[in-house]
């Protein structure tokens, strides 16, 4: 177990070079001078000097980059131009509220996609195959933003189901105790169901609305294994044995179909993280990504820099996470290593 | 020796439905099994054993269809049973254990836990039972520390030991018939010789019917009663062993007797036989399949196949024979 | 070539919505070359008079904020769209074939870059590269067009590797290197058009999330520029409407967007399994 961890972590060091060095280079890319980029468009021309020797831009380039990890080793990211903040407090605070939002889609996502997939596949080619296939093309065609304002458009302003499409919880409602930054279970934790309730009616368009556009991925990858998995030998032996078409189908079958689905997260994470900072804008989600996108408007560089990083991070962790969740469910890969 | 047939197949035709046309995979098979006997199904590769076996067991692929035919089994026509009930049937009292042991076992499940589920199935055990028990039978195909191999997922094991598991799976509720397909074809010799036997023993114990599909015949010889000879997806020629090699009557099992040279000399001998198998999805096949690569044949040959019995439980379906 | 067209008419029966996907493909072509002279008005031109008009026989999919007509506006976007999307995925099919080519050509140290550039871009969540990216090189279209080839490089890159790999030792390789053609020769003129239908396949199935990718950028505010008509910026204008029920302003370019996306996927899709039948799932 030690050893699955160890040679994973392995795995994943290259990846997070690699993520640094390229997060290095975008900021040496910025159009012009760097600094005056940093500093912001109203900066007087010392205050760009200042920003220079700050950033360190006037020593040559491998310099630049030693300081740069030295700083990301420190957890420095610079300051955020429109308030003065940190970046890393600003992030770390706003962190949560993205978290809470993907992984909820993905718990959706999931719900909806693998009992698709596996109807699918156990009725290959009849009319719920083809739906499936219809339904989950149409979902991954779905821009997210638009599906968001759709889903706004009728449960909010039409037929009122939905609360205003803006933030984590209703406005007259305190956040509850911070404990997992997660709105739904600190909520539970503190007994308010009522802060429970808001929160989850919040959540509920946004992260359908990132659901639909990673369904498609989940179902095909389930559809296609499961059907792999149906048609082997270890199958014809369970139904020669006479076992129930459910422990064929679920205890047989599906199980050994789930573990190539696992190693799709990979790809889903990438969807869903990147669909996050649309969604995030349409309902005026405070999480990284609208964070993100107000910096960017306002030219204020070091937030996007350092959402840009804190993204890439958390991809390469989550796909860790997966690699080693899959080494522990596969006896082949968890008995060998 | 009174004949109680354990299973009896009639006109048993099966097609195939393909991209490229419908393939008349098995074409009026019938032969039977008796009590305690063993019966060896041979033929060439792509002669339609396993399709004849998993007719019979009702996992053909969904491709597949059942066109004719019957099989008696225990006063049932198997063929005409609903899934459901045939369900029942399967592991109870009727099994199969397939060629590439390997394969044919679930690959993350414990070893324990799939002889145990199918205990559970058929209530041959409790739940609570059910790890016990399928020790037990572990322990009945004479698989070392029982105990810690219960625990073992297939990919641990050797070819030879799944298949002693796949064995201990169909014999855990004392079925009435067995099947074995190619059980040995894999396996190294020494091992091919342990698993037979094993399954022999195990037979003579319980007074099972076994078929026994090879492509071997001088296996065919060694283990069993009676031969039947397949030859694309028709009966040919069936015939107690002994009577078998003395006078082979189709021309296709003398070839396959000719490319055997000795009873036990084992020797993958089909593959010398002159010509191919005939294209089964030609709309115009001959009645005689073999007549392609016959020597023997004549004008006679064109009309539909005759039965002709030859000898005591001997019958060769031949114009010509020899 | 005759047996590929046999092929393509049993897809096509077999699979009518194959079929669906190159009428509207060809909607689309039309609409994104003859959009400007088609358009009943000129999508610039504001109106304020007729601001946030809902659909009517005038205004078929009714007027925006400024006055202006969104059924115009929808269909001049198509060019730009289309146009970015299509020169991403030229250019990231140009840089991925090359390398991925060379990578399973060559081997070795080719094989090395290649895969660990290709790793690196894949270690980012794709989007997110790309808004970085554009962030940094600057607020342009042509960046948006870098940005979207840069995220799908690695895609084009394994695909070719792959097959050049698989081709290395093949017969009319081996048969042109002994002709005494060069490394180069060999790999532009004999691999290079081989993989070429695989190719194609992978292009038309990246279209679509080439569309989505900018149309996702723009929606954000990187790139296209307002007054121009796009759809993404046309959907995030729209935004601002919808909780006070202007839903048309939004609604009809998202809806060509999802349209345009639907099409590229079902036709790549529907051209996987007339060119390769094996890669179906
Ligand atoms: N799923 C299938 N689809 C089409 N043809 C099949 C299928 N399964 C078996 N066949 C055909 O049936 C014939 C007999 O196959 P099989 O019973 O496996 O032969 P064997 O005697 O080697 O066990 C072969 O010619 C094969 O092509
Ligand atoms: S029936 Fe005729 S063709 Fe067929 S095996 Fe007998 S002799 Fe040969
Ligand atoms: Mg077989």
């Amino acid at each position: 177990m030690l050893n699955l961890l160890l040679s994973r972590l392995a795995t994943a060091i290259p990846s997070i070079v690699g993520v640094v060095v390229v997060t290095f280079m975008l900021t040496r890319l910025l159009p012009g001078d760097p600094a005056a980029y940093f500093a912001g468009l109203a900066a007087s021309p010392q205050a760009i000097a200042e920003i220079r020797t700050k950033l360190g831009l006037d020593k040559s380039l491998p310099e630049q980059f030693v300081a740069y990890v030295g700083d990301l080793v420190q957890g420095n990211l610079g300051n955020s131009l429109s308030t003065g903040q940190p970046v890393v407090t600003e992030i770390a605070t706003r962190l949560p509220a993205s978290a809470e939002l993907t992984l909820f889609a993905l718990i959706v996502a999931v719900a909806i996609a693998i009992p698709l997939g596996v109807l699918a596949a156990v009725k290959q080619g009849t009319w719920v195959d083809h739906l499936c296939r219809i339904v989950t093309t149409a979902g991954v065609s779905l821009p997210v933003f638009f599906t968001g304002l759709l889903l706004a458009y009728v449960f909010y302003y039409l037929l009122q189901w939905a609360p205003a499409p803006t933030g984590r919880l209703d406005i007259f409602l305190s956040p509850p105790p911070d404990i997992t930054g997660f709105y739904l279970i600190d909520s539970m934790l503190s007994g308010n169901l009522e802060t429970f309730w808001s929160a989850l009616r919040q959540l509920a368009l946004p992260a359908i609305s990132m659901a639909i556009f990673s369904l498609a991925p989940l179902a095909r990858m389930t559809r296609g294994s499961m059907l792999a998995v149906l048609g082997s030998d270890f199958i014809r032996t369970a139904r020669a044995s006479g076992l129930s078409p459910r422990t064929v189908v679920f205890t047989y079958a599906f199980r050994n179909a789930v573990l190539p689905v696992i190693t799709t997260l990979g790809m889903v994470f990438s969807f869903l993280l990147g669909a996050n900072v649309l969604v995030e804008t349409v309902f005026a989600w405070p999480g990284i990504g609208l964070y993100a996108v107000n910096a960017l408007i306002t030219s204020d560089y070091a937030p996007v820099q350092g959402f840009v990083l804190t993204m890439a991070v958390l991809y390469v962790t989550l796909n860790l996470t997966i690699d080693f969740v899959y080494g522990l469910v596969d006896p082949r890969v968890r008995l060998e290593s | 020796m009174t004949a109680i047939p354990a299973l009896a197949v009639e006109d048993l035709s099966v097609e195939f439905r393909t991209r490229s046309g419908v393939v008349k995979v098995l074409e009026h098979v019938g032969f039977s099994v008796d009590k305690g006997e063993t019966v060896a199904l041979v033929g060439e590769s792509g002669s339609g054993k396993s399709v004849t076996a998993f007719a019979v067991m009702g996992i053909l692929d969904a491709a597949g269809k059942v066109t004719s035919g019957r099989a008696m089994f225990g006063g049932s026509d198997l063929l005409a049973l609903s899934e459901r009930d045939l369900a029942e049937q399967r592991g109870r009292e009727l099994s199969m254990i397939f060629q590439n042991p390997r394969t044919a076992l679930n690959p993350i499940r414990r070893v324990g836990r799939q002889i145990a589920d199918v205990l559970v199935r058929h209530g041959g055990a409790t739940r609570n039972d059910a790890p016990r028990a399928a020790i037990e039978m572990l322990k009945k195909v004479r698989i070392p520390d029982p105990e810690r191999r219960a625990e073992a997922y297939p990919f641990e094991l050797s070819g030879g030991m799944c298949q002693r598991i796949m064995i201990a799976i169909a014999l855990a509720c004392r079925p009435a018939l067995l099947i074995a397909d190619e059980p040995t074809t894999g396996l190294d010799v020494t091992t091919q010789a342990v698993i037979m036997d094993l399954i022999g023993e195990l037979a003579g114990e319980s007074g099972m019917a076994t078929i026994f599909i090879t492509h071997d015949l001088a296996l065919a010889a060694e283990y069993c009663d009676r031969i039947v000879v397949m030859h694309a997806g028709h009966i040919v020629e069936a015939a107690p062993g002994r009577a078998l090699f003395d006078h082979a009557r189709h021309p296709y099992s003398a070839k396959l007797l000719a490319a055997t040279p000795g009873e036990t000399v084992s020797l993958d001998a089909l593959a010398s036989i002159p010509g191919g198998l005939p294209d089964l999805r030609r709309p115009d096949l001959p009645p005689c399949r073999y007549s392609g690569r016959c020597e023997r044949r004549s004008e006679a040959c064109d009309q539909p196949l005759p039965q002709r019995t030859v000898g005591e439980h001997h019958v060769v379906a031949c114009w010509n024979p020899l | 070539m005759l047996p590929l067209l046999r092929h393509a008419r049993y897809v096509l029966s077999e699979n009518p919505v194959t079929g669906l996907a190159f009428g509207l493909f060809a909607l689309f072509l039309a609409a994104a070359l003859f959009g400007p002279w088609l358009a009943p008005y000129d999508p610039l031109q504001s109106n304020a008079t007729m601001a946030l008009k809902p659909p009517s026989a005038a205004h078929w999919f009714g007027t925006d904020q400024l006055g202006r007509d969104i059924f115009s506006r929808v269909l001049v976007a198509t060019r730009l769209d289309l146009t970015i999307a299509f020169a991403s995925v030229i250019l990231a099919f140009m840089l991925g074939a090359l390398s991925g080519v060379a990578a399973g050509y060559f081997g070795g140290w080719t094989d090395q870059i290649v895969g660990r550039l290709a790793d690196t871009i894949m270690a980012f969540p794709l989007f997110v590269l790309a808004m970085g990216i554009v962030a940094a090189l600057g607020n342009e279209v042509i960046n948006i067009v870098i940005a979207t080839a840069i995220i799908n490089f690695p895609l084009y890159a394994r695909v070719a590797r792959a097959e050049a790999n698989v081709r290395r030792e093949a017969g009319f390789v081996e048969a042109a290197r002994l002709s005494g053609n060069g490394e180069t020769r060999v790999l532009l003129g004999h691999i290079l058009p081989n993989i070429m239908p695989i190719m194609m396949v992978q292009m038309s199935l990246t279209m679509g999330y080439a569309i989505l990718n900018a149309a996702g950028l723009s929606f954000i505010g990187l790139g296209v520029r307002p007054p121009d008509a796009e759809w993404g910026i046309m959907v995030a204008e729209g935004a601002n409407f919808i909780q006070s029920g202007e839903w048309w302003i939004a609604l009809f370019p998202g809806a060509a967007l999802m349209l345009a996306v639907f099409c590229f996927n079902l036709l790549g899709d529907g051209l996987r399994d007339i060119i390769d039948p094996r890669m179906r799932t």
